[in-house]
């Protein structure tokens, strides 16, 4: 479905730039939900937007790499060529409902607008468009919430709203930058469960970025970890829980409360996470591996093949290669 | 931890009035909140957003006006005490925000940040024993005394929540109310922080009130938990039980919400569980009735009130 190649991002000027995303590829399939995993400033959210094609202007820019849909690259696109030449078929939404809706205006135009940037609708036909795509996204007495505005929703239903409007473009892959990261955990368990059904009854592909380890085991299919700019780790979620290749994903998961396990003291990794363009030479997490060589902090590192579809940034992967 | 408790919350209410659309609302925040710390101990208050866990933490010094109740620490009753008094107190009682950056003045060194209440009250005996208060206090936390000479804006999140908790423990205090002290961080950072927490906890004897939506946070560093929901405590226990054997209903769901590092339990399409009501419109009887599974008609009248089933263990529903 969605196919990103050698990606890279860049800030500073062509002579002098620095890679803030380095060489990112991954794929997702229709139906399937990947799992973008990293802490702060390790450049998921720029590997999205610079997907999405939105890249602030004068900021961070594509240095290198394809991101083809349906066969065809959008990458230089700016998104409204992307809609005028029939390949607008990514969506967006983002951790801050509200800071993406207007709110003097009521969702069923927000609604009715996005949709009418994709279909020639009006009238009658163009509201039930839009209570479709409401009740699509579980929000009870869709006619009547046509006409609310989003200060009168909660923030789980202004998520919905966001899926809705999402949607209405009737996109192939959907981007989902950390969008429960600020609701409370009763709330983000129902819009998890939308987005499962989303991806199973639509068949969308979604390219799901977030922090949170315990999300990505419920929710993705599959996860590629991010670490200063670099895709370190990709694998199907069972396999990345049970056995983590790279250091660094072993590390973050041994840093998470487990109340089940009742030890007062976590593990943690010594050190600050680098920031990409920090370390010049080597692996990026080799300063705080409990692992590294010399070798480690000499050499660039190359990717290791462990399984068909699990592969890690790391010269010593802490699982064996299978055919 | 046994003997009397340092910290004794007894029908706590606080109430913030709201104009909307053109009326004036009681919204209550906290609703007859009861609970002891002892000293040493270390209760986390969990809850998701509006539950008024944060008003508990602000009303116990009286940064939100509490309304009625009363709180003793080590037996002072902190609301009867005069504005003097309070200053007093409020240095042996020290919170620790979430966001270390909105908590620190941009233009204050960090030493200065840290050494602020001691300067307010005279703690220091010239300026070399401030000098080794403020390094110690950094030392502390696990920065060396350097920092000092710094400001906020050098320093990444999680130095900062260090140096919020630095500022608090300076003074030894007998209490340390910390809310949501870890949210702002990513995990790696997170779980520094908890251990120290837990550290300073251990080696100062500190009794601590943390207050968090996450319950793996709060587990992992509370003995016993106070599960919050629509401003009123529905149940408290030890973490263990709480954690292996939720009772109400509410503890429950949200033990089952939290999302776990497990991928054998995989989210299911179709699952609805309702949203807190509106604090405006807050309904008669107990207010988690409307999401209820086991809700009766005792449950939309009655709100039920906590009571105890169990030897350290108190729930607040009718049907268990």
């Amino acid at each position: 479905m969605l196919y990103v190649s050698d990606l890279s991002v860049s800030i500073g000027t062509r002579a002098d730039f620095t890679d803030i995303v380095s060489s990112v590829s991954f794929e997702i399939g229709k139906g399937e939900i990947l799992g973008l995993v990293g802490e702060s400033g390790c450049g998921k959210s720029m590997t999205s937007l610079a997907v999405m094609g939105l890249l602030p202007e004068g900021g961070p820019w594509v240095r290198t790499g394809r991101a083809e849909l349906a066969g065809f690259d959008v990458i230089h696109l700016p998104p409204y060529r992307r809609v005028e030449s029939g390949h607008g078929g990514i969506a967006m939404i983002f951790q801050e409902p509200m800071s993406s809706l207007n709110p003097v205006m009521k969702i069923g135009e927000q609604i009715e607008e996005a949709i009418r940037v994709h279909e020639r609708l009006s009238g009658d036909a163009l509201t039930r468009k839009a209570r479709e795509l409401l009740e699509l996204v579980r929000i009870p007495d869709a006619a009547l919430q046509l006409g609310a505005y989003p200060h009168q929703l909660s923030g789980g239903m202004r998520q919905r709203v966001m899926i809705a409007i999402a949607l209405a473009c009737r996109p192939q892959v959907l981007i989902a930058d950390e969008p429960t990261t600020a609701l409370d955990v009763t709330v983000q368990t129902q819009i998890l469960s939308l987005l499962r059904e989303l991806c199973d009854s639509m068949g969308l592909a979604i390219l799901f970025i977030t922090h949170d380890l315990g999300v990505v085991a419920q929710l993705v299919d599959r996860v590629a970890v991010m670490y200063a700019g670099r895709i370190v780790e990709t694998a199907a979620v069972a396999q990345m829980f049970e056995r983590p290749a790279h250091p660094y994903t072993e590390a973050l998961m041994s840093c998470l409360p487990d109340p089940a396990r009742f030890s007062r003291r976590l593990t943690t990794i010594p050190g600050q996470a680098a920031k990409p363009g920090q370390v010049k030479q080597g692996c990026e997490f080799a300063p705080r591996c409990r692992q590294a060589v010399e070798i480690c902090v000499a050499d660039a590192v190359p990717y290791a093949q462990l399984s068909h579809d699990h592969r890690a940034l790391c010269r010593f992967p802490l699982v064996e290669p299978r055919p | 931890m046994s003997g009397q408790p340092i910290l004794d919350v007894q029908g706590l209410s606080t109430d913030y009035t709201v104009r909307r659309q053109g009326k004036t609302i009681q919204v209550h925040a906290v609703k007859d909140v009861s609970f002891t710390l002892a000293k040493g101990e270390v209760l986390g208050i969990v809850g998701e957003s509006g539950c008024g866990k944060t008003t508990v933490g602000r009303s116990i010094v009286r940064l939100a006006k509490p309304h009625r109740g009363e709180v003793l620490f080590a037996g002072t009753n902190i609301f009867a005490a005069a504005p003097d008094e309070l200053r007093k107190l409020r240095l042996r009682i020290r919170m620790v925000f979430q966001d270390p950056f909105a908590s620190l003045d941009p233009r204050r060194s960090i030493g200065d940040s840290i050494a602020e209440a001691g300067d307010i009250h005279g703690l220091f005996k010239g300026g070399v024993d401030r000098q080794g208060e403020i390094e110690k206090a950094l030392n502390n936390v696990g920065l060396d005394g350097s920092y000092a000479a710094r400001f906020p804006h050098e320093l990444s999140g999680g130095q900062r929540q260090r140096i919020g908790i630095a500022r608090a423990i300076l003074p030894a205090p007998g209490i340390v109310i910390a809310d949501e002290p870890v949210s702002a961080l990513d995990v790696s950072v997170q779980a520094q922080v908890l251990n120290l927490l837990a550290d300073l906890q251990e080696m100062m004897g500190l009794s601590m009130v943390f207050i968090s939506h996450d319950l793996g946070v709060v587990g992992q560093i509370s003995d016993r938990v106070a599960v919050m929901y629509m401003g009123r405590i529905v149940e408290t226990a030890a973490t263990r039980d709480i954690v292996d054997r939720p009772i109400h209903p509410y503890t429950i769901t949200l033990m089952a919400a939290r999302p776990r590092p497990d991928p054998k339990i995989r989210i299911k399409p179709g699952i609805e569980i309702g949203e807190p009501p509106s604090q405006f419109d807050r309904p008669a009887g107990c207010p988690y009735a409307k999401r209820c599974a086991i809700a009766t008609s005792l449950c939309a009248t009655d709100d039920p009130s906590l009571r105890m089933v169990a030897s350290g263990r108190m729930v607040a529903c009718h049907n268990v």
